[in-house]
């Protein structure tokens, strides 16, 4: 019998602990990381730079302090996207895919830790954006609600985890993983309402909207900022992630199972 | 003479379909026509937010530079996957010419990031109903072939840089960005503080997209060839540029024994 098969107090707390040293363990080697580290932080910088001036443009200021929120958060999605994508290809790289698969824990609690931790890396944009803002553009800090501004983007941040956990089962049989992840980056950031809100784009938009947690996650952040009640947003964010997480965990059974019995893991 | 002609057209092609990587069409059709798409998208929506420019001036704006990233990662590329592959030792050992090696290399990648351009240009304007004068295309092909050529010229010079650093990738990320802030490419270089304007005079793209919208503005094409000429005289002085820190950065990897190292 595998020593994972415990009493089920005790599995609750294997899967805590696995998940949290996993989690520190994948947000260290990330950090050192020019890619996942670096990157994650200066890319989308950028792109808050060309917004922040463009709503600088006509001198709404707070049109401005709404945009730094929004372009702040497009940064926690962007160290998503494209590396949640890769992460079983560079396991694969490394040569450590078929050990994982191998192991007695179950392969989705090693990988989502991974993916949190990006989305973590993501949090660390996300502070250095609105830093970037104050003090380059002199874009005012001063949100309704702090402690819940916290809760609503680390919340957010869990979520996107979750979602890109699903990705990274998805994209398990594509050698080319990383390009499918950078074509999800611009369409989230526009249909989710990050800088554009919804009502500006065409109606068809609004039910994929809702189907997806960075909606609910940015509307959550800026209700806590701008006033209103975040809560409902907080608690959709969460469920719609936790929806991800359960597709992914059923995507790879099947698909690890697949792969396994096609011989077909390696991808060669 | 004969060998310099075959280094630098078989060469090159072959260099590009080896080394490039992003030929198969579960990357092509991602990177260069379904990113660019909801890039042009993106920044059109952003903009009618902002109550700022129209949706041609964000269409052109990403359209032009797009030609940037084939022209940047597959220079890049040129050096970082021969590194991957094992192979940029025996490459540099050669007694090839550099010049045909290094620039033969560089005109496949001139062609796909004209047409990249060109197909984001075409299928933005047909997503966004912007309405390009008939007469203003041909000009505006000439115009993406000159940015091309720059932004590849630039691309030489990262494809130096890639001797001595070994993500490749983030180093083409980071340029790239620093093309998007400074360039105009979302926002006029009068709405940018004077120092990053007057940087942005020195980069490729910044003329070259200039002179696209002023021609789909209607300007003829007399009124805009002091922006394409500017456009394709920065092109070769980055083109120069790259190619003398080639030579420089090779001989102080030789040198060193820094080629496998970086």
């Amino acid at each position: 019998m595998s020593s994972w098969c415990v009493t089920r107090e005790g599995l609750g707390m294997r899967v805590l602990r696995l998940v949290a040293v996993g989690w520190w363990l994948q947000l260290k080697n990330r950090s050192r990381s020019s890619f996942d580290g670096l990157l994650s932080i200066l890319y989308p910088l950028f792109f808050a730079t060309s917004i922040f001036f463009l709503y600088r443009q006509n001198g709404d200021e707070a049109a401005l302090v709404s945009a730094a929120v929004g372009a702040s958060l497009m940064g926690v999605w962007s160290a998503v996207s494209t590396s949640a994508s890769t992460t079983l290809q560079g396991e694969r790289r490394q040569g450590t895919l078929e050990l994982l698969v191998a192991a007695p824990t179950p392969f989705s609690l090693v990988i989502l830790p991974a993916t949190v931790s990006m989305a973590t890396i993501g949090l660390w944009s996300f502070l250095v954006t609105l830093l970037w803002g104050r003090l380059a553009f002199g874009i005012p800090i001063s949100f309704d609600q702090p402690l819940v501004f916290v809760i609503a983007a680390v919340v957010m941040t869990f979520s996107l985890g979750l979602v890109g956990f699903l990705q990274a089962m998805a994209s398990v049989r594509y050698r080319a993983a990383w390009a499918l992840g950078t074509l999800f980056e611009f369409p989230v950031w526009l249909v989710c309402g990050f800088l554009v809100p919804l009502s500006s784009l065409p109606d068809w938009v609004t039910p994929i909207a809702y189907l997806l947690p960075p909606t609910w996650g940015v509307s959550a952040v800026r209700a806590a900022a701008f006033g209103g009640s975040p809560w409902r947003d907080i608690a959709l964010c969460l469920a719609t992630g936790a929806v991800y997480a359960a597709i992914g965990v059923a995507l790879s059974r099947r698909l690890v199972d697949s792969a396994r019995g096609n011989a077909t893991l390696a991808l060669t | 003479m004969t060998a310099s002609l075959r280094i630098f057209f078989f060469g090159g092609i072959t260099s590009y379909r080896a080394l490039f990587h992003w030929l198969t069409p579960w990357i092509l059709i991602p990177t260069f026509i379904v990113e660019p798409i909801f890039q042009v998208l993106f920044f059109a929506f952003v903009g009618r937010d902002a109550g700022v420019g129209d949706d041609s001036f964000y269409l052109i704006g990403n359209a032009v530079q797009f030609a940037a990233i084939p022209c940047l990662f597959a220079m890049g590329n040129t050096i970082g996957n021969e590194r991957y592959t094992q192979t940029l030792g025996l490459l540099l050992a050669s007694p090839a010419r550099r010049l045909p090696l290094f620039l033969g290399r560089a005109l496949p990648v001139i062609i796909n990031g004209f047409c990249v351009s060109l197909v984001v240009l075409v299928l933005g304007a047909l997503v966004l109903r912007v309405h390009i004068p008939g007469d203003a295309w041909v000009p505006i092909i000439g115009v993406l072939v000159v940015t091309s050529f720059s932004c590849t010229g630039l691309g030489l010079a990262t494809a130096a840089l890639a001797l001595r650093v070994r993500e490749t990738a983030v180093l083409s990320n980071i340029i790239i960005g620093i093309l998007i802030v400074f360039c105009g490419v979302n926002v006029p270089l009068s709405a940018l503080p004077t120092w990053m304007s007057t940087i942005a005079y020195g980069l490729p793209l910044t003329h070259g997209i200039e002179a696209a919208r002023d021609l789909a503005g209607g300007a003829t094409w007399s009124s805009v060839t002091g922006l394409v000429a500017t456009e394709a005289l920065i092109g070769l002085v980055y083109a120069a540029l790259g190619m003398a820190m080639l030579f420089a950065l090779e001989v102080e990897s030789r040198r060193h024994a820094t080629l496998e190292l970086a």
